[in-house]
């Protein structure tokens, strides 16, 4: 806690103070997306208890196999992403840059089948628009269950993206010694972020891909 | 310093807990249990999801400040929802606009 230590800016006392500054800081960010993302949740709600069959319907156009790898490719990631702060924590540069490319490796890997996946959804017309087409008298309610597919599951790639355009920037500087056993707090905070879009999936995978599957 | 370093060894069995239970929530949607599908469903990702938030964000660990600040997020989440289901769960289905 010398005065020399250069991770420690001027507007706080000491590490401690500076690192529960950063932790309120990304708790309350990501309180706004927990309610950003509860506004997805409620429309889905609302629409599934209106139209229940045409749920049914469109989640059997889902694949289950895909969405469960997926989901194990996230947990995956959500324990590399663990091990990276662990090594941060002890101070261990190459495993922390290790663990950061497993997690990034990872990250890419659910969103390549997300693509894999939304191809194939618009190879069979149930992309919303004018080249949606359903085989059912029940097409244009099915075209809302795939609206909300689309929003949620894009707004949930769309978090993936960004975090791993923040893990490369953070791999970078992980290789250049920046962070240390005193001051890791960065590998720490985009952890934090890095398992709430884990948690968000956690719940979109049940409520899209498994309904009526009985 | 207020870090607390979580041993891997936690981090595994949370790992494996995770695993087991997006199983047991794959399986447990292909039988028939009628409108307690959806409760299993729901209370299985929540379990994944408090496991994932104790433990992999370390929120166990962390300030009581920290657990103010989630605690308030989630009660705003569940004003959110309760006040939109309240209105559309007691309208009846000829209330809705009859576009689709």
């Amino acid at each position: 806690m010398s005065a020399k230590n250069t991770a420690l800016q001027h507007h706080f006392n000491d590490l401690d103070q500076q690192y529960q500054a950063s932790q309120l800081g990304m708790w309350a960010f990501l309180v706004q997306e927990l309610l950003f993302f509860g506004g997805l949740f409620a429309g889905y709600v609302v629409y599934r208890n209106l139209y229940p069959e045409a749920w049914t319907l469109g989640s059997h156009e889902l694949d289950v196999s895909l969405g469960s790898t997926n989901t194990a490719i996230l947990i995956l990631s959500s324990l590399t992403m663990a091990m990276a702060v662990y090594w941060a924590q002890k101070g261990q540069k190459t495993k922390l840059v290790l663990f950061l490319v497993a997690t990034l490796i990872l990250g890419c890997s659910f969103l390549g089948i997300k693509v894999i996946e939304y191809s194939h959804k618009v190879q069979h017309h149930l992309l919303p628009g004018n080249g949606f087409s359903f085989d059912s008298p029940l097409a244009d309610q099915v075209r809302i269950f795939f609206s909300f597919y689309f929003a949620m599951t894009g707004m949930h790639a769309f978090h993936m993206i960004v975090g791993a355009g923040i893990l490369i920037w953070l791999i970078v500087q992980a290789m250049k010694g920046r962070y240390t056993a005193e001051y890791n707090t960065p590998i720490e905070m985009f952890g934090l972020y890095w398992h709430f879009v884990d948690v968000v999936w956690i719940y979109l995978f049940p409520l899209l891909y498994l309904i009526g599957r009985n | 310093m207020s870090h607390h370093v979580v041993p891997l060894k936690t981090y595994y069995t949370i790992f494996f807990a995770l695993l087991a239970l997006t199983a047991i929530t794959v399986a447990v949607a292909f039988l028939d249990l009628g409108a307690l599908n959806d409760v299993v469903a729901m209370g299985i990702a929540s379990t994944k999801a408090s496991l994932v938030i104790l433990f992999f964000m370390h929120v166990k660990y962390s300030s009581k400040l920290t657990w103010v600040a989630i605690i308030g997020g989630i009660i705003f989440l569940a004003i959110l929802l309760i006040i939109i289901l309240s209105d559309y769960m007691t309208r009846g289905a000829d209330t809705f606009p009859q576009a689709w």
